[in-house]
């Protein structure tokens, strides 16, 4: 029965917030060149017919209830592979204000595929890795999460304000906000002119 | 020698080997089916022992179901093949057989129907259009096979003095008898109710909500009705087995590159074109066979 396990993984794809790089990446591991169904790899349409959740893309509030959802619904024994850099940290998004980070904040994730995207034969290599994981999981054994060499790719928080700095930030905006009067008086004058002229 | 052979002719021991032998035969089948794809394809494939993989997979993971009746039907709709399996192995009435295995469809589209998902309420839908397609082809075929052997029985064909076979009598009847597999096993252009690929527009229909072992009592199903449909397609050359292999072969081989060749069509076009062409060309076949 694990044997069967190990020769039947069926995936199911969830793409979360990606730029679709990855998604090209992990379909093309279904052509002829790649040919991931000679492991037995199925990609199907129904988390409630998986036995590995790909996810792709970063985590933000509006998806994290989607993809724990998908998890939730997939049968156990069940392993998550995070393909690419953004399910990993988030990726170049991660310091966008939706952005919460990789797919760890929400579901625990088994393993890591980097790149950005990934080559197919990573892709592949790293569902393999999961079907490993998945008979550990089906013979009971429990498995320690993958460690990443990087926590977080977001950038140093703002330095906090100083009154000096908000007098600067007013004295430009004043300085902003004379120049904008200015052209528009300007731009009026203008066209009294040209409305003189063509009279 | 004698003993087993009066062993075999217990119908008993004779109905549960079918019952044993059938579904790995339907699995060989179904591997053969997508091997060939793959190889269609310039793909390699997967193992020939994939189906038996799957559903043993299938049957590892924990059982997760929405609530009874769906766990009910389910089984139900495996029983059902079977009999309807073991009906026509010991050569029984063939309206029966055609009876059991429509009563086994109708479970799915009753399981279909008892969750609450819109995919598996729409995928049961079209499993009725797909019934309405596919019935009068078989009921039309079975009374050409009471107007050549004048009984309803599966052993009257065999037994019967006329040893011409079925496909030189009914060649229109196999044709239209091709469309209505191709409906049953779910293959493009009529897989509208479940298909075998991912990422149809109903996801998974009439089989979506079914997940662990109850999708394997689905796929156990599913082998014996593809050896169901197999065997009745061997029939029709009933006086030589080989041929008969043959026969059903090309009959297989056909599906495979029909499904490959074709993209899914909608219900209403299956509806139109198996009440016209088909069924007009098993008609035909019957007329000819009453005039004859």
């Amino acid at each position: 029965m694990s044997k069967a396990i190990k020769k039947s993984p069926w995936v199911v794809h969830f793409n979360c917030n990606s730029c679709n790089g990855c998604d090209i990446e992990f379909l093309a591991c279904l052509t002829p060149t790649y040919d991931v169904e000679r492991f037995g790899v199925l990609h199907v349409g129904n988390p409630k017919h998986a036995d590995v959740l790909v996810v792709t893309g970063s985590v933000n509030n509006r998806n994290k209830h989607v993809l724990k959802n998908v998890y939730d619904q997939m049968p156990e024994p069940k392993v998550v592979v995070a393909m690419g850099a953004c399910p990993a940290t988030g990726g170049i998004f991660a310091d966008c204000y939706n952005v919460i980070g990789g797919v760890n904040a929400v579901i625990p994730v088994d393993v890591h595929v980097p790149g950005c995207p990934p080559k197919p034969e990573a892709m592949m290599d790293g569902i393999i890795e999961a079907v490993g994981i998945l008979e550990k999981k089906r013979n009971g054994e429990t498995v320690p999460p993958p460690v990443l060499p990087v926590k977080t790719v977001k950038g140093p928080e703002a330095p906090p304000m100083t009154p000096e700095m908000a007098a600067k930030i007013a004295a430009a905006k004043a300085a902003a906000a004379a120049k904008a009067a200015a052209a528009k008086a300007e731009a009026e004058k203008a066209n009294e002119n040209q409305e003189a002229r063509a009279e | 020698m004698e003993s087993i052979k009066n062993i075999l002719s217990n119908p008993w021991v004779y109905a549960l080997l079918v019952v044993v032998i059938t579904p790995f035969i339907g699995a060989l089948l179904t591997s053969i089916d997508r091997k060939l794809s793959a190889r269609m394809q310039g793909r390699i494939g997967p193992s020939w022992f994939q189906p038996l993989y799957d559903v043993a997979k299938l049957f590892s993971k924990k059982p997760m179901a929405l609530h009874r009746p769906q766990l009910i039907y389910a089984t139900l709709h495996l029983v059902f093949m079977v009999v309807a399996v073991v009906l026509l192995a010991q050569g029984r009435d063939l309206l029966m057989v055609l009876f059991v295995q429509a009563f086994s469809m109708i479970c799915l589209v009753l399981g279909g129907m008892s969750v609450r998902s819109p995919y598996s309420w729409i995928g049961s839908q079209r499993k009725i259009m797909q019934m309405l397609g596919v019935e009068p082809v078989f009921l039309v075929m079975i009374l050409a096979l009471y107007l050549r052997n004048e009984s309803f029985l599966g052993s009257a064909l065999i037994n019967s003095a006329n040893t011409t076979p079925l496909l030189l009598s009914m060649p229109l009847m196999f044709l239209a008898f091709l469309c209505a597999i191709a409906i049953e096993m779910e293959k493009s252009p009529f897989d509208l109710s479940s298909s075998h690929h991912a990422h149809q527009e109903i996801v998974k229909g009439v089989t979506l909500e079914y997940s662990g072992p109850f999708l394997g009592i689905i796929e156990i199903a599913h082998f014996y009705e593809t050896a169901f449909f197999f065997g009745l397609m061997m029939a029709f050359w009933h006086t030589n087995i080989l041929i008969g292999l043959v026969v059903a072969m090309a009959g297989l081989i056909f599906m495979t590159v029909l499904d490959n060749s074709f993209a899914r069509l909608t219900p209403n076009w299956m509806l139109r074109f198996m009440w016209t062409v088909p069924l007009s060309m098993a008609l035909a076949n019957l007329i000819w066979l009453w005039v004859k």
